[in-house]
């Protein structure tokens, strides 16, 4: 299969296209076929991207199972993949079914529900595949539009203040990506990725409205890059529209938010800013480094005074995507490697603990700590699962939380020893709200009356929650499952930023030399 | 050589003998009965020209001593301008004859505009753009006050005609300037001159004064103060006319006379231009924001996608050229359908304008509120839509012609301006239930026209109807 990359890619869109164009009405037969269209071509999604995983080969670093085509105004249709985003890929079609599975008591315009996952599947699958900026751009900012109506149709009370906030947020960060990148067009002459990963921008420091900007033309673009990444990643103090859009989006919603879209501004960081803008990078390291730091302490004290607790979760996914920031612009193999790693793995925990608040809240209607307490009583199966991502979640030995955030700091450490002592005080944090969450909802005296009827979790509830289980605890004691695949692209992509670097160094003390 | 002269000009002149001979034809019998037919009539010989202007046009030809310039630019405009005005045409009939409006001037009037449009566009003289500006005006301020017993449309005849009376004035002043400084009105003479690098002051002024006139033309700001009082005040299809057509014709005889007559000086206009988009841009974004009135909330929208365009114009390259032609293309095609949405828009067969009557309109049309989706995210340049490959294509241009500054804001007013694009979204498919629903009354056309340019905002991203080869061929033929 030559074009395996766009089949992946469009088998969903093809089915949203189905289900848009030839299901109607919206009874009870018409909502379990939506369901089950949904489901299978999830599945077959995830099946055939197995193919992807199977094919691709871990030493070569460079783009594989390349797909180009011409496309209008000068544009490129261009779809790859390499180390780092072949994973990504993976994530996107493993998590897909699972949200599909967990929205099975969605009863609200169920066919427009599923047509926005699939096109959404479609458009996160492109963002990791697309090797042309402009067809990533498209991707990446189409994302927006189902992701704006999930919340916004399907959403909490709040939902329109979320939904606005969210939209106008992200779009304000990227339409000042797209000027970077119209910018680039015109000094390379080219949007193809691959061409302007080795293309050298401008480095040569100048003075813009009175400001001497260290680092010039690349510096810039990486601000206008770093716009458009840090608010979908969310950094610290950009992250405010994320526990917003977090609490009143539906589960799935959360979900596929946590465990999908917030991976693309990480992955953006390693496709574009390192690559590209290596001296940009080099000259922001130091900023982006304590902002990580700050974004870890911070949102893990906010997080223990929550009281929703899917807000709870929606900060601690702040805290924890600080780690990931630190270990990109740690800029080592450790650094790197923990920080692709702690991306996946968040990505498995975050769906988990946003479903494990779903099945409650699909019990109780109400996200409050305070609403329950002694559900194990109940729910003894439910406890168990909770516990083991509670615990993945704090970054116990043994689950992949704990490689991500081990690795993230090991490559900090190098760098900078500060940010690293105050960033590994998070992790003690961590376990301080994470914890105390688990005990406020499941331990104690069932004493509420409302809680005394609970049913534990169906086979349906059981069977989203197994691979999750699985994945975790897998990548939790074999690591090497990531890093083998991870490791020669990571490799090659900072002996390329360091090239750079010194070749940037090099001539600027030439230059001052003369 | 007149009869080689009248070839060049055949288009313009069947249209014009049309519409002459149809107004007596109409006079001397059954009046507004006739009205139906000769909105058909109209649109159809609309569409035949645009084909034939399209497929058998080529070359550069010219008429009149230089007065009349045929090229591929002046085609491309008036392909866009003739279908546009048919499409809005046949789209208002219903409408229009439902009102008891429909009478048989409309249609004339609308294809006399068009012949003046047309005239605009291929202009090579002073006088001969300002012959095309008046006859298009002219039928314009008419048909802003169709609805006589109106006090709001005529209100916006009225207030149409005095603006743009006065901006008729400032762009006479300046083309009289022009010609007292350089000896001449051809566009042909002026070149030589400015290329002399013979700029004087008076004639910069002369130049400032025709910007301003023709700023007002394409409702940019500060120029811009007609546009939400006409835009409102006026029957639905007449704004529909004037979001579409004459915005095309009067940004094309922008390009012609900037270009043509002015292209050996991009930098002393490029700064005015630059100024007019960025606050159109900016000022559309913003004001929009408090607008109930779906008409208002497409004048504010037109004015800051004229801003948009006009980055375009203000690169000042071949480039630039096409990139705003494209936009031109796409906008238009974007506001036909909305405005077949808002013509649809009625209660107890009374029009409704105020957005906040959509509410949860897409409960009970789920196809129409996808459209006008699509439509809306369009319009504030989201990708995947064929509204981001628009002001993807003046960015560029922009940056390459050294305008970063221009394009960041234009980046920045597009987040503003994609708030009130969103909010319709908001009302149509999550606000709260209104007590009084809107109904939509469709009528085939309408609805085609609704369908086919939601349909076209996606499939444009795929093909495109040779329309990029030809905005590019046209932007070369005037940037040369």
């Amino acid at each position: 299969m030559d074009n395996i990359l766009s089949i992946v890619t469009f088998i969903p869109a093809i089915a949203a296209g189905i289900l848009a164009l030839f299901l109607h009405g919206d009874d009870a037969a018409a909502q379990r076929n939506a369901k089950w269209i949904a489901l299978l071509a999830t599945t077959v999604t995830f099946l055939v991207s197995i193919g992807i995983y199977t094919g691709f080969d871990p030493a070569n670093t460079g783009f594989q199972m390349v797909e180009e085509g011409g496309w209008l105004m000068g544009l490129k249709y261009k779809m790859g993949v390499d180390g780092i985003s072949v994973l990504f890929v993976l994530l996107t079609t493993f998590i897909m079914p699972l949200t599909i599975l967990a929205s099975w008591n969605v009863t609200d315009r169920v066919k427009e529900y599923m047509v926005a996952f699939l096109l959404l599947e479609t458009l996160m699958l492109g963002v990791f595949m697309a090797l042309d900026l402009v067809l990533f751009y498209l991707f990446f900012e189409a994302g927006l539009i189902p992701m704006f109506l999930i919340i916004g149709i399907w959403g909490g009370k709040d939902r329109v203040y979320a939904s606005f906030k969210f939209f106008l947020y992200t779009f304000l960060g990227s339409v000042l990506m797209l000027v970077a990148m119209v910018a680039m067009y015109a000094d390379a002459g080219t949007t193809d990725i691959e061409a302007l990963m080795t293309h050298q921008f401008s480095s040569e420091s100048f003075s813009v409205l009175g400001i001497y900007v260290v680092g010039g033309m690349q510096t810039l673009m990486f601000l206008a890059f770093f716009a458009s990444f840090a608010v979908k990643m969310p950094m610290w103090p950009v992250h405010t529209w994320l526990p917003d859009a977090h609490v009143q989006a539906p589960t799935a919603g959360s979900v596929v938010l946590a465990a999908i879209l917030l991976k693309m501004g990480g992955y953006g960081f390693l496709r574009f800013s390192l690559p590209m803008f290596p001296v940009g990078s080099a000259v922001m390291t130091d900023l982006v480094l304590w902002m990580s730091a700050i974004a870890v302490v911070y949102t893990s004290l906010v997080a223990l005074v929550q009281e929703d607790m899917k807000k709870l979760i929606a900060y601690s996914s702040v805290a924890h995507m600080g780690f990931v920031t630190m270990g990109i612009f740690a800029a080592n193999q450790q650094g790197i490697d923990g920080a692709i790693f702690q991306m996946l793995s968040h990505g498995f925990i975050s769906a988990a603990l946003f479903l494990c608040v779903g099945v409650i809240y699909d019990r109780m209607h109400t996200r409050d700590i305070e609403a329950y307490g002694g559900l194990v009583i109940r729910m003894p199966a439910y406890a168990l699962v909770f516990m083991l991502f509670t615990m993945a979640n704090v970054g116990l030995p043994g689950t992949s939380g704990f490689i991500g955030e081990f690795l993230t700091l090991m490559g900090a450490f190098q760098v900078n020893t500060w940010v690293t002592a105050v960033a590994a005080t998070g992790v003690i944090f961590s376990a301080g709200y994470a914890l105390w969450l688990y005990r406020r909802v499941v331990f104690g005296d069932l004493i509420k009356e409302s809680l005394k009827a609970m049913t534990d979790m169906s086979s349906r509830e059981r069977l989203i929650f197994a691979p999750l289980i699985v994945m975790t605890i897998l990548l939790g004691i074999y690591p090497s499952l990531v890093t083998d695949v991870i490791g020669q692209s990571t490799a090659a992509l900072i002996s390329n930023y360091d090239t750079a670097l010194a070749a940037a160094d090099a001539a600027t003390q030439t230059a001052a030399s003369h | 050589m007149i009869q080689a002269d009248l070839t060049i000009i055949l288009p313009e002149v069947i249209l014009a003998l049309y519409a002459m001979a149809a107004l007596l034809g109409a006079v001397y019998t059954t009046k507004d009965g006739l009205a139906p037919l000769l909105v058909w009539t109209t649109a159809g010989l609309m569409a035949l020209l645009a084909i034939w202007i399209a497929t058998q046009g080529e070359g550069t030809n010219v008429a009149f001593n230089g007065m009349f310039v045929d090229d591929s630019f002046a085609r491309f405009a008036k392909v866009a301008i003739l279908l546009s005005a048919g499409a809005v045409l046949v789209m208002s009939q219903e409408y229009m004859a439902r009102r008891d409006l429909l009478r048989f001037e409309y249609p004339l009037l609308v294809a006399l505009a068009a012949v003046g449009m047309m005239m605009m566009v291929s202009a090579g003289d002073l006088m001969s753009l300002y012959m095309g500006l008046e006859l298009q005006s002219l039928s314009l301020y008419v048909v802003a006050a169709l609805r006589r017993d109106s006090a709001k449309s005529t209100e916006a005849g009225l207030k149409y005609f005095v603006l743009g009376a006065l901006s008729s004035g400032l762009l006479l002043y300046g083309a009289s300037l022009v010609y007292g400084f350089t000896g001449t009105t051809l566009f042909s003479g002026i070149i030589q001159t400015v290329h002399h690098g013979d700029v004087s002051i008076g004639l910069l002024f002369g130049l400032i004064f025709l910007i301003s006139g023709l700023a007002f033309k394409v409702s940019a700001v500060p120029f811009h103060m007609w546009t939400p009082d006409v835009y409102e005040g006026s029957p639905t299809p007449i704004t529909a006319f004037f979001a579409t057509a004459p915005k095309v014709a009067a940004m094309a005889l922008f390009a012609r006379l900037l270009h043509d007559a002015f292209g050996g000086v991009v930098k002393d206009w490029q700064q005015v231009i630059v100024l007019l988009s960025v606050l159109s841009m900016l000022l559309g974004a913003v004001a929009a924001i408090g607008q109930r009135d779906i008409k208002r909330l497409m004048a504010f929208s037109s004015i800051a996608h004229m801003g948009y365009a006009l980055i375009g114009l203000a690169a000042g390259t071949e480039l630039g050229i096409k990139a705003m032609l494209m936009y031109l293309a796409i906008y238009v095609t974007m506001n036909i359908g909305t405005f077949a949405f808002i013509l649809m828009m009625e209660r107890d067969g009374k029009p409704i304008t105020d957005i906040d009557a959509l509410r949860q309109y897409s409960r009970r049309d789920p196809g129409k509120a996808l459209a006008v989706l699509i439509l809306m995210f369009s319009l504030a340049g989201v990708p995947p839509m064929l509204g981001f490959f628009a002001k993807f294509g003046v960015w560029q241009a922009g940056v390459s012609a050294g305008l970063t500054g221009l394009v960041v804001v234009s980046a920045i007013s597009s987040v503003i301006g994609a708030f009130y694009y969103l909010r319709i979204v908001f009302y149509m498919y999550f606000g709260a239930e209104n007590e009084e629903p809107i109904e939509t009354r469709s009528t085939p056309v309408l609805w085609v026209a609704l369908m086919g340019s939601a349909a076209l905002m996606l499939v444009g991203i795929f093909y495109q109807f040779g329309v990029e080869g030809a905005a590019a061929a046209a932007a070369a033929t005037l940037v040369n």
